[in-house]
């Protein structure tokens, strides 16, 4: 039975991974705003358009 | 802002109508046709030419006519202050040896094609490294290398394709508390994550199938569940602690407190039976209520991001102006080091910083950011220019007669009287119930003790600790935000503004509601004059008009309207906010203003349906001019409405629409006339002495004070982007019609708010008995606790939905 231990272990890692990738992902701010993205999207990419990530707020 | 439409049919009339490929307006007369399209103007084809040049044409083919008009040119030189290294330094935000970072609003963005160009904003400047737009808040990110272009040349670049940003006074103050705060969205991560996590470990304590399971693995299953809990026990879970530990301070009890009580009972108990291996806890209820709370809170949270409620004058102020040295050069200045004496340079849309004399130039000041009035007003030189009006037209020269601290909006401003004294407001509803609650569960958790202590000493923990959890108000937690939440997106709905979701509950419970007469009852634009008294010859005329054109009042605009003439030179010239005006011309007095400011019996105003104004020159009054007021749609109704509320009308000008009024209002109704701002504030500060709740209704900058002070104070506005008084709500004035609707809706909310709280009270006792009673299997309880939640949050969202479509709104 000791596959319990480890599968749950694995799989609390797992989704602790998650809960890290989505805290990264709010303090990077890409959920200040819901909208811009949604359109920016649809648009032609002509060009290598320089994108990096969003200025991250000096905390 | 123009009238398109006349020339629209004129146009029609000679060909097809054309319409600009920059901006979408209709051309004029003679369209300018260049590269096989038309456009309006100048401005637009040297924007079209810009981009098309840089290969960024896409921009129409995003949107049909995107463009923003050029009609006006931009003076590029006004931005000189920009190169100024401390207006610089306060607007960037980043700066290191490469590259800058500052944000700019934009208010003139409207659709995907603004974002595509104000995205490819580096391709018109290599100088700038990224531009990122939020289009919600109307705001663009740049990110710029100084080594190679200037924050001017950006700033210009932007004005020049129609995106000016709005920098203002405010920007550079060092107020830069804009950050986003955004610890709810990191509490409610974590304790989904941990909920979630929770849950699938408590599950083999519901099923029968998994005992085998839950005997050997029980204790490690319990222990982890109760790792996963700390996170949300100290962190997630902290503001409910801290508010109650708060309210306990203050010596209140706030909703917090009952809540925070049920949670600390849930953990410390289910870490108590799992340290003495009794049992595995309640950790899984645990951090699902932390985190349907949290839900709640979040949804609260949400406001209008590009409203503005605490606006004060410094928003509306540029940075610099133009000051003329002696050499006759410009030079930019920053409009703090303002002095008197300085000549100041202003060109066409630029805002009068501080109050001048006008030197050269014909001056037409629109007031609307003062009085609320959108035609704009002739000056002639010599004129005082009063602080906060914008230049149209031609440039002109002002010397400056006051500093800007001095002038007479920024006192209006600073006045201490103005400011609210900013106590919290305990008494919500929530709090009220809060407070019951408290002491209901205490008894009976105290009773439960009392009977079983004797008896059974394992029994009475687990009763008292039982009856704390069960009488956990989480679902008037959960039900209040979601219920506010939804009346504040329904209110949206309908122009409607408010603030923040508190605002609901205000409107509630207002008894007495308070109108600004001038501009909020009555149309501003619809008033009729009329000349009553000895005939006044041409020059009398003109020199009444000479001093009325001073006057900011809606009451003097509407007569120079009437009056025909130049305006000549006035000296001394005075006005006494509510009576009326003086000045000298030519060396004769005239005085304009109420009846009993020029001293005329009241008998002799015997028409008391109307607003007279009346004139004197050299102290011989001539006569009168009527206004007939023009009462806004829908009045009527909306005070019938409100019959069960005291109602009362505070007026700036004289009592002679008091007849009228009665009849509209109902004998009832407290008049008050002839009020001055401080009136104003101090009639709803008595009445709120009185135990009123207040709810003030006013447009204009007369009625900032009295907004402030009372309970609830809504602003009234044309145009939701343009400038109202700090408030808790903003109204568009095309809705004033519901009004009452409004106030109406906001009583149902709590009643909702009510009916949800018995629903869930009605559903806790009766899971509570059956469970005792061990009629629940625990699987059923498992499922059950997160549906209440749930079907709390759906009965609010849903009731308010339903009761919203009842009302009509």
């Amino acid at each position: 039975m000791f596959i319990i231990f480890l599968l749950i272990g694995i799989s609390v890692t797992v989704a602790g991974l998650f809960l890290g990738a989505f805290l990264w992902a709010v303090r990077s701010g890409q959920y200040d705003d819901d909208y811009t993205p949604a359109v920016r999207m649809l648009f032609e990419n002509e060009g290598t358009a320089v994108k990096s990530k969003p200025a991250p707020d000096k905390v | 802002m123009y009238n398109f439409k006349e020339i629209e049919m004129e146009t029609a009339l000679q060909t097809n109508i054309q319409t600009c490929y920059h901006c979408g307006d209709s051309c004029n007369d003679q369209p300018i046709v260049a590269h096989e399209k038309v456009f309006c103007c100048d401005g637009c084809k040297t924007v079209y030419e810009l981009l098309e040049e840089n290969n960024l044409c896409t921009y129409y083919s995003l949107e049909q006519n995107p463009g923003i008009t050029g009609k006006q040119p931009v003076a590029e030189s006004r931005f000189a202050y920009l190169d100024d290294a401390g207006v610089e330094a306060q607007l960037i935000s980043f700066r290191n040896d490469s590259i800058c970072k500052l944000t700019f609003y934009i208010p003139q963005m409207h659709c995907s094609s603004c974002i595509w160009l104000l995205e490819n904003l580096f391709k018109l400047n290599p100088g700038v490294a990224e531009t990122t737009v939020n289009f919600l808040r109307k705001e663009v990110a740049i990110t710029y290398f100084h080594q190679r272009t200037t924050l001017r040349e950006v700033v210009q670049l932007l004005a020049r394709i129609g995106y000016e940003p709005a920098i203002t006074l405010a920007d550079t103050d060092g107020k830069k508390t804009k950050t986003q705060d955004r610890s709810i969205i990191y509490k409610l991560g974590i304790a989904g994550f941990c909920f979630g996590n929770v849950m699938l470990l408590a599950f083999p304590d519901y099923l029968a199938v998994t005992d085998s399971l839950q005997r050997s693995f029980g204790a490690f299953f319990a222990y982890l569940s109760l790792i996963l809990s700390i996170p949300v026990f100290l962190y997630s879970a902290r503001g409910f602690f801290t508010s109650a530990i708060e309210g306990i301070k203050q010596r209140m009890v706030n909703i917090d407190l009952p809540i925070a009580m049920g949670l600390l009972a849930l953990f410390c108990v289910s870490l108590y039976q799992i340290f003495t291996a009794t049992g595995p806890g309640y950790l899984d209820s645990f951090t699902g209520l932390v985190f349907f709370m949290l839900i709640g809170k979040y949804f609260q949270q949400k406001t209008y991001d590009t409203l503005s409620f605490d606006r004060d004058y410094t928003s509306y102020f540029p940075v610099s102006v133009t000051v003329l040295k002696e050499n006759g050069e410009e030079e930019s200045v920053a409009v703090r080091n303002l002095k008197v004496g300085d000549r100041i340079r202003l060109r066409n849309q630029e805002l009068i910083p501080a109050d001048a004399i006008l030197l050269r130039g014909s001056a037409m000041i629109d007031y609307s950011f003062v009085s609320g009035e959108s035609d704009p007003v002739e000056k002639v030189v010599g004129e005082v220019i009063y602080a906060g009006g914008r230049q149209v037209g031609e440039s002109v020269e002002l010397e400056v007669v006051k500093e800007v601290s001095q002038g007479y909006l920024t006192q209006l401003w600073n006045d201490s009287v103005f400011s609210k004294n900013e106590e919290k407001s305990v008494g919500t509803y929530a709090n009220v119930a809060g407070k019951w609650f408290i002491i209901v569960t205490l008894i009976v958790a105290a009773g439960a003790l009392v009977y079983w202590v004797p008896r059974d000493m394992d029994m009475a923990m687990k009763a008292f600790t039982s009856v704390l959890i069960i009488a956990c108000p989480c679902a008037l937690s959960l039900a209040t935000p979601f219920v506010h939440g939804h009346t504040l997106r329904v209110f949206g709905k309908n122009k409607f503004y408010l603030k923040n979701t508190a605002v609901v509950e205000t409107l509630a419970k207002i008894d007495t509601v308070v109108f600004d007469k001038t501009g909020t009852l009555t149309e501003p634009s619809a008033a009729e004059v009329s000349y009553t008294g000895k005939a006044l010859t041409p020059e009398q005329e003109r020199t009444i008009l000479s001093v009325l054109r001073h006057s900011t009042h809606p009451l003097s605009q509407r007569i120079s309207q009437d009056l025909k003439g130049e305006p000549l030179e006035v000296h001394n010239f005075q006005e006494f906010a509510g009576k009326g005006l003086s000045g000298e011309v030519n060396g004769q007095l005239v005085r304009v203003g109420s009846a009993a400011y020029l001293g005329v019996p009241v008998e002799k105003a015997k028409d008391a349906l109307k607003t007279t104004v009346y004139v004197s020159l050299d102290g011989v009054v001539l006569g009168y001019y009527t206004f007939f007021n023009v009462y806004r749609h829908g009045l009527k109704e909306i005070l019938h409405d409100l019959n069960d509320k005291k109602i009362a009308v505070l007026s700036g000008d004289n009592n002679h629409e008091e007849v009228r009024l009665k009849e509209l209002l109902g004998e009832e109704a407290e008049l008050s006339f002839n009020q001055s701002p401080v009136q104003k504030l101090e009639y709803i500060q008595s009445l709120k002495e009185q135990h009123h709740q207040v709810l003030m209704v006013g447009d204009g900058l007369n009625d900032a004070g009295a907004l402030k002070q009372s309970d609830a104070g809504i602003a009234l506005t044309n145009s939701i982007t343009n400038f109202s008084p700090s408030c808790d709500a903003i109204l568009d004035a095309t809705a004033f019609d519901k009004l009452s609707k409004f106030l109406s809706f906001s009583r149902k909310t709590m009643n909702i708010i009510l009916a949800t709280f018995a629903v869930s009270l009605v559903y806790n006792v009766i899971g509570l008995t059956l469970a005792v009673q061990g009629l629940f299997s625990p699987i059923v309880s498992a499922i059950l606790m997160p549906i209440s939640s749930l079907s709390v949050i759906v009965f609010a969202t849903l009731s308010v939905k339903i009761a919203a479509k009842r009302a009509g709104l």
